[in-house]
Formats: C-alpha cells, structure tokens, sequence
C-alpha cells in the first residue's frame, strides 16, 4: 500500500522498523496533495519545505531509538490553531496575512511527539457552519462526491484524512464540528471532553462549548492522537487536571456486557432511511459483539438547537470582539476608532459570522438577557441532566451523527436556520460538556456516501467510547472502503 | 415578538452593515427567533442556570513574571504600529 494511505499505526510500525524514513512518509504525503487537492481544496496552506525539514530533524533525532508516539507522522493543522510562524485566519478575510506568535498547546504536545505539521486546512469562517461552505477561501469538496460539501466546520480536515491528504489532522467542535464532518467524509472523528485537552492557542468561538480534538483513519489512532493531546494546562483555566489514561490500552478490553444506549429522541420520524438503516444495523452489530442494548431517553433533545444557538452566538459576539483592526488582521480606516471599527468588521466578516454576531449581541442585549440568554443556560441544566440521567442505566449512547449524508454544494446557504438543524445530533454533548466519537458505519446506496454512527460518554469516558469504537470497527471494516479519487 | 432592531444592534456589535445586509439579515433572524421561542414552552423557574460544563470553580495561579512573545513579533501582525505602540485614529478631541 501506498505510504500515504497507511494509519498512524501502520506508517509507526514502518518508521519504528526504519523501512522508511519520516522524510519519504511527509514526501509521499505532500506527494498524494499535490495528486488531488485540487480537485478538494482541503488545505489553504502548505509549506513543503518546511514540512520536510521538520521530518529531516525527525529522521537525525533516530525514530526507531526514542520511541515517540507520533515520530515522523504527517498532521495538518485546522486554520483556527495557532502554529508559530505559521498563518492563522480562521478562514476569514479579517485574519488575512495574520501569523501566528506562538504555538498552541495541542501543536506543542504533536511537536514534542516528533509530529510533521504539514499545513492549514480550510474550515467554515471562525468554525461558524456545517458545510465549509462560509470559508472566506472556497469551498472543500467531499471527497466521495465533488458536488457535495465535506460537513463542517473542520471540513478540510476530515477531507484531509479520508482522502489519504494526512496520516491524521487536528479540528475543533463546538457543536459537532468534528463529528459531522468526519461522518460525512467517512473517517473517525472525537471530542473529548469539555477540560480533556487545553484550548491554549485556538481562536475562541464559543468558550464554553469548544474543544480540539483528533481526526483520524481508525478508532486506534484516534485513542493514540488523544493521549497525544489530552491533559492539564496551566494556561487554560478550563483545562482540568484529571489523570490522562493509556486510551490505547483500553482497546483491547472488547465490550462484553457493556449496557449501549439507545436515545428514542434521536430516531426520529423524517430521518434518511439509509441513514436510520445503517444505525440500527451497527446497533444489531454491537449487541452480537456482547453489549446490552437499553432503550433511553434524552428528553429535552428538540431544544438543543435553540439553546444551543443562543448560547453559542452570545459567546461568540463577546469572543470576536477583538477582531477591531487596533491589533492584527485587517483595518479599515476610519475619522474615529469607532468608525473605525465597524467599517472593518463590515468588510472583514462574512454574512454568517455577521448573523451570528448579531444575534448573540440581541441575545446579550439589555432587556432581551433574560428572555433568551439567560433562559437557554437554563434549559443547558435540563439538557445536561438529561445525560446524567441517561448514563445512570448505560455506559456508553449511540446515535446517528448527522441526520443526512452529505449534501450538496450550494443546498442549504440560503437557509440558515436548516443549515442549523443539521447539526441536531452532535450539539447536546456539547452543551453537556461530555464526549463523543463518529465512526464510518456504512454508505448510502445511490450516490455512495459516508454515514457515521456517533457514540456519546460520560464525562471523562473516552476510555468507553472508544473502546466501543474499535470494537465496531474491527467488526466490520467500513474504515478500510475508501474514494476513488 | 418585538421586531429586532437590526441597526442598533449592529451599532452595539460595532459592526457596519448595507441595506441589504440588513434587511436579510432581519428576515433570517426572524425565522430563527420564532425558532428559539420553543425554549418559552418550559418551566425553568426553578432550574439554575448553566454557564459552563467544567467541573472547575475559582482556579488561581500565582501571580509570577513569566516569559511572553517578543513584542517585536507581535506588532509584525498590526495594521499600523510605531515606537512600540499600536497606531490607531484620534481618541480624544
């Protein structure tokens, strides 16, 4: 097989044994991106040369004597975390030229791991969307279907990953922005924990909400890029000091007598047939596997989305504030700093980062606080001990990632509020602030697409799902199935 | 509902909007606002608040000088900057 296409785990074997050097793997990989991004456009930027000295100084420090865990594995990067030296512009025409100063926690754990950076990966605008669709940059292209969007907002990522672009790639999720597009591009995607992995470095969206996390080939890889990145920061002050478990380890364990999940709010009428299908058929796997299947019930699904909406634009308004052209980024001048300002942020953000921000500031406003802002934090309660509840009669809660497979280019842009709905399944968990992970779990007949089975934990239960992941995956091989590029 | 007022709260946001902009972005919010009204179908008056997920309250750190990047490298990323200062339009009369 092609160096490229191999997992973390296949192309560390080969290192580890010295049959190829970190140089020839980052080579091979910037080889397959120069064979097909252009027809996906999953990278906005690269440096060759610097990817390849990087795997230069890999190869002098001897992989095969110092054992690390992500010795010469090519990564890319989503353009919304800081690099030292590196552009960082969230897609967005504010952040235009903008070089980033320093690096961000999860980059200074990969780089200490003897990781390749390659480069930045196209995402929605400040991670705001589903499809990648509002990069300021273009758009990804799903790489099953060029008219179809990637899922969003780390789309380049996941395209990245299943297109064999990168051995893995780095994304964040503040509302499933992992998990969808991973479902719809057919690769794993995980988001651990609200505290698991700091936030050091990556631009805010939505404090409360966002977390970094790993987009990979195989569940396996995933529980090693997480014991990669996962731990405490002193320079994150949500980052909670919790001992970091070997997540590979836990693998092997199976899930004999494991007690699965099912919400009843999540299968719902309306739901794709194939996509329903497919779920129940990896529900049916799971049981033959030896897990115990419980019917549960998330009451307070159907609010997540408003909740979700209010809470995530609010804090988004506060977060990009800071883009006001005084310190980085874009200006547009003004006779006043506040002229000033808003000419600049007129012309910097795009329409949906504009919708968001003015919603949140509504939302925020004086005599509209309590009736949305304040409401939707209290309905966030219901909606966490919903989950609290839940995990009282289960260990682990499987559900469809995203409601569709991918859609086409241009479908739902016109339409924010459906646009917004498609992100049903994935949101809850981030209100909730626990974990979740997308698996590939089959395709659609005509035209063939992805379709992603999405397995929810408990706070601090990456262990679990994960376990549940692997296990799925070994079952049945959907991983393996790849686009003919 | 109250109608939003499209163009103070774009004044609040210190974000300039077209006519155009406005008058879509009104019409969208409008149907996301019906949306939301959903949340008024519960009781939460009994119900606190959640603000963030972390099981975290009050975390301190002492108050030390540390190293931080070269401000040279910084004001790189500015629009306009001289003396090692940020330049930015007449703020006082």
């Amino acid at each position: 097989m092609s160096l490229h296409a191999l997992t973390i785990h296949e192309l560390r074997d080969k290192l580890r044994r010295g049959d190829v050097s970190a140089r020839e793997a980052t080579q091979a990989v910037l080889d397959r991106i120069a064979a097909v991004d252009d027809k996906l456009k999953a990278y906005l930027w690269l440096n060759p040369d610097d990817a390849l000295a990087q795997a230069e100084a890999v190869d002098r420090a001897g992989i095969a004597k110092n054992g690390k865990l992500l010795g010469g594995i090519p990564v890319a990067i989503k353009d919304v975390i800081n690099v030292d030296g590196q552009p960082c512009t969230c897609a967005s025409k504010i952040l235009k030229g903008y070089i980033s100063v320093y690096d961000a926690f999860v980059i200074k754990r990969l780089r200490e791991a003897g990781a390749v950076l390659l480069g930045r990966t196209n995402m929605d605008e400040f991670a705001m969307g589903s499809s990648t669709e509002n990069s300021s940059w273009g758009v990804t292209r799903n790489p099953w279907d060029f008219d179809r969007i990637p899922g969003g907002s780390s789309g380049g990522s996941a395209a990245a990953v299943a297109s064999d672009e990168a051995i893995a790639a780095l994304g964040s999720d503040t509302g499933g922005s992992i998990r969808q597009p991973a479902a719809v591009c057919g690769c794993v995607g995980l988001k651990p924990t609200y505290g698991r992995v700091s936030r050091y470095g990556l631009v805010a969206f939505a404090s409360s909400l966002d977390q970094i996390g790993p987009l990979t080939k195989t569940a396996a890889d995933s529980a090693l890029m997480l014991g990669v990145l996962a731990g405490h920061d002193a320079s994150d002050s949500t980052s909670v000091p919790q001992p970091v478990p070997d997540y590979t380890a836990a693998l092997g364990q199976g899930i004999k007598g494991l007690r699965v999940g099912l919400p009843k709010e999540y299968f719902i009428e309306g739901m794709d047939r194939e996509i329903d299908a497919a779920v129940r058929a990896a529900v049916k796997k799971l049981a033959e596997l030896g897990a115990e299947v419980v019917e549960i019930s998330l009451p307070h699904t159907q609010y997540a989305v408003a909740v979700y909406y209010l809470i995530a634009t609010a804090e988004a308004s506060a977060n990009l504030a800071r883009f006001d052209g005084v310190r980085y980024g874009l200006r547009i001048p003004g006779k006043d700093p506040i002229e000033m300002y808003g000419k600049t942020r007129g012309a910097g953000f795009g329409p949906e980062v504009k919708r968001r921000i003015i919603l949140g500031t509504y939302a925020l406003s004086a005599g509209y606080y309590d009736a949305y802002y304040l409401r939707a934090q209290k309905v966030r309660t219901l909606i966490r001990r919903d989950f609290e509840q839940a995990f009282t009669k289960c260990d682990a809660i499987v559900t469809p990632t995203s409601p569709t497979a991918a859609f086409k280019v241009g479908e739902k842009t016109d339409d924010p509020l459906q646009m917004y709905l498609s992100d049903i399944f994935t949101i809850s968990v981030n209100l909730a602030g626990n974990c979740g992970v997308s698996v590939p779990c089959g395709f659609t007949t005509k035209p063939k697409l992805p379709i992603g089975l999405q397995i929810l934990g408990k706070a601090f239960g990456e262990e679990t799902i994960l376990r549940v992941a692997h296990a799925y995956e070994q079952a049945t091989g959907w991983h393996k199935d790849k686009p003919n590029l | 509902m109250p109608e939003m007022d499209v163009s103070y709260v774009a004044y609040l946001a210190r974000l300039e909007l077209s006519a155009t902009e406005k008058q879509k972005i009104s019409a969208q919010l409008k149907d996301i606002l019906s949306y939301v009204a959903k949340l008024n179908e519960l009781d939460v008056s009994k119900v606190e608040p959640t603000a963030h997920a972390t099981p975290l309250t009050n975390v301190l750190r002492k108050d030390e000088v540390r190293p931080s990047v070269e401000r040279g490298r910084i004001l790189k990323n500015a629009p306009d900057n001289a003396r090692d200062l940020f330049i930015v339009p007449k703020i006082v009369e």
